[in-house]
């Protein structure tokens, strides 16, 4: 019986194979024809998935407003999501007019592009990237956001959004992404490239967008000072935030926003390395946060829940730079390693800086950014050996742990050091005019009041009755 | 004339439908009640932020205002006292204070016909 249906259900099939035999001569492709049709569909699978994953990093905005708002009190909802929001707008328009000519427009001396402003003369190509490209700039200037809350002139800040995205993220992105022979980092010509001889690897930013975001945050925390409060003789005392329900939703919006942040910067949907990125980010994520929630619990008595919240950003953020040049148990350390920085980085910051930091920006950007890209030089494969024979988007070389000396590690560290001179050293200077200028803080009735009502006019929940200490 | 006072009970705030509904099944509805913060000999309780201890010194309570002739006082103390009772440092305090005049606002009764 099954047999019989067998053979019915061939009939079809034979008699189309003969019909296509008979007609296929008028259909007859070239080897090449078929070659540039294979290209074709691979070319509109990576614009595809550079469209999915731009709209999983666009998603990653709603994320950072929403851990934000949570570890801050409720009288300042209105005034971050405003903060977050407007970044995402400024972010749109000024990578569009400036932006991304800086960074990817023609070379000038591997510092600075130097057109497609407005993008003009852009293509099918080109717009596909410019929107890629666009949703990561503007996430620099969010990082600053957090660690600014409470306390800052929302004026200043939209001023300071723009220069982050027209000058600040592009020139230093122009220096490791932009492709120019010369480009000051990573270059075959660049000079530092050739005295070191190796290129500095920066798969999907935890320089270009996290270091810089989160040094940056450290010179508008700096200048802005405390939150009133915050600080008593010198010793800190805690301002819960108003709400860890979204501060968690939050947080697991941006690691499903890290799928595109990583995922993407394959930029080639038919990379056969983009799997491995995907779980060398999740499991770096999970470490740094199984590692915040043991060692406060083992700090404190009880496991910290905002703080293994950072825990995963922090992994995620280190594993972002050597996400496609690494093995699975190196990002496993280096989720841990971000882990044990996250905690250690609050408390410093804290503790001896005495800075005031709502959201831990700095550690969880700043300082697990800087661990990411000094992790490309210890656990990087290098392109050709082992898991990585067929790779072509990785770190160079072999990283120190992996016999290739320090040559690597070394590059990355002048990167670390570039983005900490670069990120802090501009910022600074642009926040003290803006200081000068505007005025970098609100003042402190408008403070106590909360920025809602004192910049905005309106209170986030105006039907309920928040608790105010 | 009986001599009116009001019942003011500072209680933990899980302890209210409790005393609630204890006060309605001896036959005394009417109450106020308000969430207040406050704190006893203790001084308040130890919480934790970002790694942080801190000390909440205010806690949050709910307290319940009841107006009665003298005669019922001493029951409805007795009602709240085992109604919000838990063993437990925190459980509150029963304040009872003398009434001069009360009036119903509704029909301008006074005194006992207004309760």
């Amino acid at each position: 019986m099954l047999k019989k249906m067998e053979k019915l259900n061939r009939l079809p099939i034979v008699t189309f194979v003969l019909l296509i035999a008979l007609v296929s001569p008028a259909f007859a492709v070239t080897a090449d024809e078929n070659a540039a049709s294979i290209e074709e569909v691979k070319t509109t699978l990576t614009f595809m998935w550079l469209l999915l994953a731009s709209g999983l990093v666009f998603f990653m905005h709603a994320g950072f407003s929403l851990v934000e708002t949570g570890l801050t009190r409720s009288k300042n909802t209105a005034n971050i999501l405003m903060k977050n929001f407007m970044t995402v707008v400024l972010g749109i328009l000024v990578y569009w007019a400036v932006g991304w000519g800086i960074m990817y427009g023609a070379d000038v001396a591997g510092i600075i592009g130097t057109n497609q402003f407005f993008l003009a003369g852009a293509d099918n190509a080109i717009w596909n990237s410019w929107f890629f490209q666009m949703v990561f700039a503007a996430t620099g200037a969010t990082i600053v956001s957090g660690a600014m809350a409470e306390r800052t002139n929302f004026k200043a800040y939209l001023v300071y959004c723009v220069m982050m995205v027209a000058v600040i993220y592009p020139i230093y992105g122009h220096w490791v992404w932009s492709g120019a022979d010369m480009a000051l980092l990573s270059g075959a010509d660049s000079p530092i490239v050739k005295a070191i001889g190796v290129a500095s690897h920066d798969f999907a930013g935890s320089g270009v967008v996290h270091s810089i975001g989160g040094y940056s945050a450290l010179a508008g925390v700096l200048l802005v000072g405390s939150r009133i409060g915050r600080f008593k003789d010198g010793k800190p005392i805690p301002i819960p935030g108003h709400n860890l329900t979204i501060t968690f939703l939050g947080t697991l919006i941006l690691a499903l926003g890290w799928l595109g942040f990583n995922g993407g910067s394959t930029l080639n949907a038919n990379d056969p390395y983009m799997n491995l990125v995907v779980v060398n980010t999740f499991l770096a994520g999970a470490a740094g946060a199984l590692t915040v929630m043991i060692i406060t619990w083992i700090k404190t008595g009880k496991p910290d829940p905002s703080l293994t919240a950072n825990g995963l950003l922090g992994g995620l953020v280190a594993v972002t730079a050597p996400c496609g040049s690494i093995s699975n148990w190196a990002a496993l350390a280096i989720g841990l390693v971000a882990g044990i920085i996250i905690y250690a980085g609050v408390m410093f910051n804290e503790n001896k800086l005495k800075l005031d930091d709502p959201v831990g920006a700095i550690a969880v950007h700043g300082y697990c950014g800087s661990w990411g890209l000094i992790s490309v030089g210890l656990f990087s494969i290098g392109i050709g050996n082992g898991i990585l024979a067929d790779a072509s988007y990785a770190a160079q070389v072999p990283g120190l742990f992996y016999g290739g000396g320090i040559s690597l590690l070394l590059i990355q560290l002048v990167s670390v050091l570039v983005t900490m001179v670069w990120g802090f050293g501009l910022s600074y200077i642009i926040f003290k005019i803006l200081d000068a200028v505007i005025g970098l803080r609100v003042s402190e009735e408008e403070e106590i009041a909360g920025l809602d009502i004192s910049e905005h006019g309106i209170r986030a929940y105006p039907e309920y009755l928040m608790r105010e200490d | 004339m009986t001599k009116m006072y009001k019942i003011e009970a500072i209680i933990k705030p899980h302890k209210l439908s409790e005393v609630k509904d204890a006060l309605e099944e001896a036959g005394y509805p009417s109450l106020t009640v308000t969430d207040v913060k406050g704190r006893g000999q203790q001084k308040g309780i130890v919480q934790q932020w970002r790694g942080k201890k801190y000390c909440v010194d205010l806690l949050p309570k709910t307290k319940i205002e009841i107006a009665a002739p003298e005669n019922k006082i001493e029951e409805i103390m007795k009602i709240i006292q085992s109604a919000a009772y838990t063993g437990e440092i925190g459980d509150g305090k029963i304040f009872v204070i003398p009434v001069e005049t009360v009036v119903r606002i509704r029909t301008g009764e006074q005194n006992g016909d207004a309760l």
